[in-house]
């Protein structure tokens, strides 16, 4: 319990993943918040890369959270794009409103 | 150690406590800070860890980036939050049930989970002879240097999408026509004509 170790980081990721996921159900609603959540998993997925690589001393997994890092800014700023327009035509953000985007 | 373990236990909690805040809190500006907040505490707990290059990266990209354009976001469209949050004690069973199982499943995988015997201990990283930043940046230029290349390409990707998505030609503005401009000839604007003496000139239209 004093000694922090591997499976400290790794319960604190599962649980960041969870509430992410969690946060994802709860506002079905605000597109904004499902956004975050996202970028709340990304983080977890990328703290259980870290302390793997840090714990197994090898450095290939700091590089797989770098390229994971590029994903979510991309993933970001494509969404938040979509957003902006569809606020733009619809003048809401529901997301109730959005099974119009398909064909 | 103690103060080490104190140190992990304390930026844990204010990144576990401002995520609950992140999914729950009702004004949207409000999520966005407390994702700030989670940000910075999970950059300082990836420079305990050792990675301090990677946390000084999450501070950049995901605070300084990712972060205000979400704020720039929520911001700018003027959309009534409050009203988005009504449903949300109706979803609370059942987000609640999905939780606790992938947590559940996800503790049993780790609690469960066999290290090799020398895995949990061989925590030498922090005292190697070359640095995080070093030793990351020997291998990403070195062996993944295709996967890097690839990844300045989905950020190109990325923001000429955005820039595509978001663009708006207005047409009250008068714009330069670079072609038309170019192409008139003399005839099309001037034209000489024999003025009499003392009568003036008449201008068609």
């Amino acid at each position: 319990m004093i000694e922090i170790g591997l499976t400290h980081y790794l319960f604190l990721a599962s649980i960041i993943f969870t509430i992410g996921v969690i946060g994802i159900f709860l506002n079905r609603k605000n597109v904004i918040v499902i956004l975050m959540s996202v970028e709340l998993i990304l983080i977890a997925v990328n703290i259980n890369l870290v302390s793997f690589s840090v714990y197994l001393n090898d450095i290939v997994g700091q590089v797989f959270t770098l390229f994971v890092l590029t994903v979510a800014a991309a993933e970001a700023a494509i969404g938040l794009a979509i957003l902006v327009v569809f606020f733009r035509n619809k003048g809401s953000i529901h997301v109730d409103d959005i099974n119009s985007l398909k064909g | 150690m103690l103060a080490h373990s104190i140190i992990f236990y304390f930026f844990s909690f204010i990144t576990i406590a401002s995520s609950l805040m992140v999914i729950s809190s009702k004004n949207t500006v409000h999520a966005v800070f407390f994702l700030i907040l989670d940000f910075v505490s999970i950059s300082s707990l990836f420079i305990m860890l050792g990675a301090e290059f990677l946390g000084m990266l999450t501070l950049i990209v995901y605070v300084g980036a990712v972060a205000v354009l979400f704020l720039f976001v929520v911001m700018m469209i003027n959309v009534n939050f409050s009203e988005l949050k009504s449903g949300f004690l109706e979803y609370i069973p059942f987000g609640l049930v999905i939780g606790l199982v992938i947590l559940l499943e996800l503790g049993m995988m780790i609690a469960t989970w066999k290290y090799k015997p020398d895995f949990v201990a061989s925590n030498s990283i922090v005292n190697k002879t070359v640095t995080n930043t070093e030793s990351l940046g020997l291998v990403i230029y070195t062996d993944y240097i295709f996967f890097f290349q690839l990844s300045g390409f989905i950020l190109l990707v990325a923001m000429i999408g955005a820039i595509v998505l978001t663009f708006r030609r207005k047409e009250s503005l008068r714009r330069q026509d670079i072609t038309t401009q170019v192409s008139r000839e003399r005839a099309d604007s001037v034209e000489l004509i024999e003025v009499k003496q003392s009568e003036g000139v008449k201008i068609n239209d």
